[in-house]
């Protein structure tokens, strides 16, 4: 244990994973089950359990980022410490960089492989034509290889690239800059500024998500929806797991801003705040990435 | 000091049951990893036992087919995320901070949250079993639209499980390699790292980058079973295959990820009771590293029969037979270790010889499979389940054994009875030759895999290969009451316990003390 003030910190036994293990198996137990009437527990539709497990999830977070933050103010961190922090939160945006990989995948696989191939592509003449004969593929694909199956939402228009969208690559790219401005404000020692440039980046950030929910009831009003065969899923999948993390990343950086206003960080010790803007860059060029190559192409 | 570091002063771990809840000790977190896996084993072993009984004979005997369905599924997925796997993290627990000179895990609430999902991911697993509809039935793979359109209602908690037990494996792996590359001991560089470390950093790097893709394979089939999307589903302009290449980008690291900690074993144990340097330590990590990287560029060997380009076909045969070359390095180094050694063969010794040689048959195995003209033949027969049963059982899991055997005196503080341990070894190698060796023939002559009947014609060899399962199967309750009897007592271990034994881990005394390491060692 940390006898001597230098040594890494060797927490005490914890409550909190096993809270943390309970939320989550409550939650998606709680959802799975909600998902058909032929489960148990919960009827179809009833979410009641997932809530339960979502509030046991909010209240480990509390918990345990609480006593971290408390353990972190008292001194108890060392600098190696800190490392281990900097590393675990790089992979851990390294592993949330590959699950979006898998999407980007997909989308990649779907409009240049896989579509053209159920249109005849290639050698693939025999997959038209005894599969989907007179199929004609396209992007975004709006007649379905099965048409007459019906039950594939039809839209009129797609999220063009240049109206909310390219303002929302805009917004994001000045949040970027105003959440680099907070960190130079943190190191010279500049409160207010740190907590001025956080609200400002906190605000951009709530706003795209704002202008995100109003795409999608648009997108929704005329046709587009997560069940117009594969361009509304990969769209919407791409752009609503985004949209998640964004609303993750404010809130992260919400919560440094109330830390900063608590008088938290210093201008050595921060990794909090660096942890949550880190975040925040990994948000942005997701979305670069999603604004090319969901929108622009 | 602050009243962070008073609260410590009062330190012991909690007793009873909650000790083991709360803990955040490496050695507790990977004792309750390995006795999970053990737990794990014997569930899925259990449901081995039962498709062997339904094909001991011809026709259908015990169960009924969906049933059966769902036992090789449920067989496949405990026995690779519920036993190998947090087997392997247990052992990295147990062993890592040892040999590098930590004084624990470089984050040790989050390790013990790696843990404490996993039960609940099992159980979120195994409840599938007794829903309407009944358990997944659409083998380890999950291929769509099997998993989709077809599955019973359950799947959706497998997906769920999927979920938790990749989480368990993302936090477990980040802790890991934070661990080797911020708690090493003064003077443990890169290249003086233990080889066990070492493939484990490279594991958990593939890791890292895998699981999230399962999980994203995952999440389409939920969408698509649920919320009315068309990833797999050509109607709608999406492609079952597309599956395929998703699950396959993680598969095939996949099962790197269940092989490269048990050639970090293996290396270990082979240079102590050779009493020489292991052979080649460099070209050992170069190898590691080549192999995972290799194994980004191979997934569709698992596709060969599923339409692809000519091109593609192409490419992927020549990458995977590719990995034979660093393997061959691999297999090289452990015979040139032993060569003029002065070998004795105790029984961690003669668990890892017979990996090197029944894993190195699996390999060859495998090379055949990778060569695409003749997978055409081969894909989907018993003879890629001899396959994987070569590289997984006496590869992975005999790497298990080994390292427990190896292990155990350091843990327990006691020897492990030698006579029990023979029985051990000799009944298994031979049962599990008797119950795989037949397969690549039944493989060979065209019986296909995941079936509960089977032409009369496959009968001979389908009898020895249940034998052999029955019998390899009991052969590991042996295993469980040498555990048990090597726990409560024996002849005490000295804290080399092996007469070649170098590293840190033998330094300190046996049983490991519950703390190692609170001052860091100096490495020379
Ligand atoms: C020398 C290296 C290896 C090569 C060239 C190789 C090649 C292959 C190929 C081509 C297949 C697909 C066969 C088919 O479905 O038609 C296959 C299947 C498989 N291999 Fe390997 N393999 C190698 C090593 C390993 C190792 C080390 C493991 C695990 C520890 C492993 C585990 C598996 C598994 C689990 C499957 C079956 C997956 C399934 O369809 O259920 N292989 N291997
Ligand atoms: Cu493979």
């Amino acid at each position: 244990m940390s006898q001597a003030s230098g040594s890494y910190y060797l927490p005490e036994p914890s409550k909190w994973p096993i809270i943390g293990s309970i939320g989550m198996f409550t939650m998606l137990f709680g959802f799975a089950s909600s998902l058909s009437d032929k489960t148990p527990i919960m009827g179809e539709g009833d979410l009641t359990m997932m809530y339960i497990g979502m509030a046991i999830i909010i209240f480990m977070l509390f918990g345990w980022f609480g006593q971290v933050i408390r353990e972190s103010e008292s001194g108890a961190y060392n600098s190696q410490v800190d490392t281990s922090f900097r590393m675990g939160m790089m992979w851990f945006i390294f592993s949330e960089v590959m699950f979006f990989a898998a999407f980007f995948g997909a989308l990649y696989y779907i409009r240049t492989l896989s579509v053209p191939w159920l249109g005849g592509a290639d050698n693939n003449l025999a997959t038209n034509t005894f599969l989907y004969d007179g199929f004609v593929p396209s992007w975004p694909l709006n007649v379905m290889p099965d048409a007459a199956a019906g039950g594939y939402s039809v839209f009129k228009e797609t999220i063009g690239a240049w109206g909310i969208p390219a303002l929302n690559t805009a917004l994001l790219l000045t949040s970027g800059v105003t959440c680099t401005l907070a960190h130079w404000a943190l190191k010279k020692g500049n409160r207010t500024g740190l907590t001025f440039w956080l609200f400002a980046t906190v605000v951009l950030g709530f706003v795209f998500v704002g202008f995100q929910a109003y795409e999608y009831i648009h997108a929704y009003s005329i046709g587009l929806k997560l069940s117009s065969g594969v361009y509304g899923s990969t769209f919407f999948m791409l752009t609503g797991f985004h949209g998640l993390h964004v609303t993750i990343g404010a809130i992260m950086l919400t919560v440094m801003m109330f830390r900063s206003m608590k008088g938290h960080f210093t201008d050595e010790n921060h990794f909090a705040f660096e942890a949550a803007a880190w975040y925040w860059h990994f948000v942005d060029v997701v979305w670069l990435g999603l604004f090319i190559f969901v929108y622009v192409l | 000091m602050s009243t962070a570091h008073a609260e410590h002063e009062h330190h012991g771990a909690p007793s009873g049951l909650l000790r083991w809840v709360f803990t955040t000790n490496h050695k507790d977190i990977g004792t309750l990893y390995l006795w999970f896996a053990f737990a794990m084993l014997l569930v899925g072993g259990s449901f081995a036992m039962v498709i062997r009984l339904e094909l001991l004979q011809p026709g259908m005997q015990w169960v009924d087919p969906n049933f059966f369905n769902s036992m090789t599924t449920m067989h496949g997925l405990i026995m690779v995320f519920g036993a190998i796997m947090p087997a392997f993290v247990g052992l990295a627990n147990w062993l890592v901070p040892m040999m590098i000179g930590a004084p624990d895990m470089a984050l040790p609430r989050m390790n013990n949250w790696s843990f404490w999902i996993l039960p609940f991911a099992g159980t979120m697993l195994l409840s599938t079993m007794f829903m309407e509809g009944g358990g997944p039935n659409f083998g380890w793979t999950f291929y769509a639209p099997l998993s989709t359109t077809y599955a019973p209602a359950s799947t959706d908690f497998f997906i769920f499980a999927v979920h938790m037990l990749g989480f368990s494996s993302i936090m477990g792996s980040i802790n890991i390699i934070a661990t080797i590359m911020n708690m090493r001991a003064p003077g443990m560089t890169l290249m003086k790292m233990p080889l066990f470390v070492w493939t484990w950093l490279i594991t958990a790097f593939l890791l890292i980058a895998v699981m999230p893709v399962l999980a994203g394979a995952v999440t389409m089939m939920l969408t698509d079973r649920n919320f009315g999307t068309s990833f797999f589903d050509a109607a709608g302009g999406g492609d079952p295959v597309l599956f395929q290449h998703v699950f396959w980008f993680f598969g095939h690291p996949e099962v790197y990820i269940m092989i490269l900690p048990a050639f970090g074993i293996v290396s270990q144990i082979i240079p102590t009771f050779a009493r020489k340097r292991l052979f080649g330590y460099s070209s050992m990590v170069y190898a590691t590293a080549s192999i995972a990287f290799l194994s980004f560029i191979v997934w569709a060997h698992h596709m060969f029969t599923v339409g692809m380009p000519v091109a593609g076909e192409l490419f992927f045969l020549y990458a995977t037979v590719l990995i034979a070359v660093p393997t061959g390095v691999k297999v090289f180094n452990w015979v040139a270790t032993m060569w003029q050694g002065s070998m004795t063969f105790e029984l961690p010794m003669k668990w890892a010889l017979a990996f090197v040689i029944l894993f190195t048959i699996g390999g060859f195995s495998g090379l055949m499979l990778g060569i695409a003209p003749v997978d055409f033949q081969y894909h989907d027969t018993y003879f890629v389940v001899a396959h994987f049963h070569y590289v997984l059982v006496t590869g992975a899991l005999f790497s298990i054994i080994a390292a427990v055997y190896y292990w155990l005196p350091k843990w327990t503080g006691h020897m492990y009875s030698e006579s029990l341990g023979n029985w051990h070894f000799w009944t298994s190698i031979v049962f599990v030759n008797i119950t795989f060796f037949p397969q690549h023939f039944l493989g060979l002559a065209g019986m296909p895999r995941r079936i509960p009947d089977y032409n009369a014609a496959f009968a001979d060899f389908n009898f020895m290969s249940s034998i052999g399962a029955f019998g390899f199967g009991l052969a590991q309750l042996l295993f469980l009451a040498l555990v048990i009897k090597c726990i409560k007592g024996g002849e005490k271990a000295t804290d080399q316990v092996w007469e070649g034994a170098e590293g840190l881990e033998w330094e300190i005394p046996s049983p490991a003390p519950y703390h190692t390491f609170a001052e860091a060692p100096e490495v020379k």
